[in-house]
């Protein structure tokens, strides 16, 4: 490991020291993402305006945006991981790749889904082969394609390095998922939430949508806690450490 | 507002309703699943330490050595 990689992140990246830390850090996560959310979907929901020209059927936005950021964000968190793993091979890493990938697959699909049902009523179809839409099927089959890489190796650790040199070449995706509504003409809207920059987007509307995205965050980190520990419980199955959890040791001996 | 016209989402229930659904649904799915696992994982590991402790118990000479298959 280099040596300017901080003291305390060298322990972390231990797994004993990391199940016992995940597993303090995710209830916390997790409940902050109830709250969360229980506020942004009463503000999105109940507080804002219907849009002056969709209605209420807007307010897929609450769902759909979020979901469509955590797509992009979790593939960009899987390929740093996928990096850091190639280069320093370190095991934790491969295990974000490998929890990553279900996780935002699952966003993803949100993502389509949602999309899908709010394109039906406004622009009067289900799906078009639109830029925006076909590079987030991509994103899904990236997904798919890391999942399935991994499982068809014996050697789990040759599987995880396999899976995340797939999702570093397949990142090329995330610019184009994002730049694809100014790159291509489409039916699909433009960014009216920016960064830097005025956001074209009534207030009333927008606080909503950040806070439903802070919690979809902390729903992340909560589920991709919790996805690694289960798997590091898999694989350190035979190590000292996990035969002296209190779950497994405390009982076994009863 | 009414819980009634809340509901009814100015005509658009069953779009932002099943929308909502599959966010709900997909999520509860991600987060159940990995919970399941976790135990089934646990569960089979206080078995074979068990059955470990058992065959030990058997044969005291035998190598204690944890077996990781």
């Amino acid at each position: 490991m280099a040596n300017w990689i901080p003291h305390w992140l060298h322990r972390l990246s231990s797994p004993p020291t990391f199940y016992r830390f995940a597993g303090k850090v995710r209830p916390w996560c997790f409940w902050l993402a109830v709250v969360t959310a229980l506020v942004g979907l009463y503000g999105g929901l109940v507080m804002a305006p219907p849009d002056y020209q969709q209605g209420d059927v807007f307010r897929i936005i609450y769902i759909h945006v979020p979901s469509a950021w955590m797509s992009l964000f979790i593939y960009a968190t899987m390929a740093v991981a996928a990096f850091i793993a190639l280069v320093w091979r370190i095991k934790l890493a491969e295990v974000v790749i490998v929890q990553s990938a279900p996780l935002g697959a699952a966003f993803t699909f949100i993502t389509l889904v949602t999309g899908s049902i709010w394109g039906e009523p406004t622009w009067g179809t289900w799906w078009t082969w639109g830029a925006r839409l076909t590079s987030e099927l991509v994103l899904l089959f990236l997904y798919l394609g890391v999942i399935g890489l991994y499982h068809a190796f014996e050697d789990r650790r040759q599987g995880a390095r396999a899976a995340g040199f797939l999702a570093i070449i397949g990142a090329i995706n995330l610019p184009i998922v994002h730049y694809s509504v100014q790159w291509w003409n489409t039916l699909h809207q433009g960014t009216t939430v920016r960064l830097f920059g005025p956001s074209t987007i009534d207030p009333r509307m927008l606080w909503p949508l950040l806070v439903m995205a802070l919690a979809t965050h902390l729903y992340w980190a909560a589920s991709l806690l919790g996805r690694m520990r289960t798997d590091l419980v898999d694989l350190e199955g035979g190590k000292q450490w996990v035969r002296e959890l209190p779950q497994v040791k405390g009982r076994a001996s009863q | 507002m009414s819980l009634q016209s809340f509901l009814a989402m100015g005509g658009y229930a069953g779009y932002v309703w099943s929308a909502y659904a599959v966010f709900f649904v997909v999520l509860l799915i991600d987060y159940l699943a990995p919970v399941v696992r976790h135990r089934q994982l646990l569960r089979q590991l206080r078995a074979r330490l068990a059955r470990q402790q058992a065959r030990q118990a058997r044969r005291p000479t035998a190598d204690p050595k944890p077996q990781t298959d």
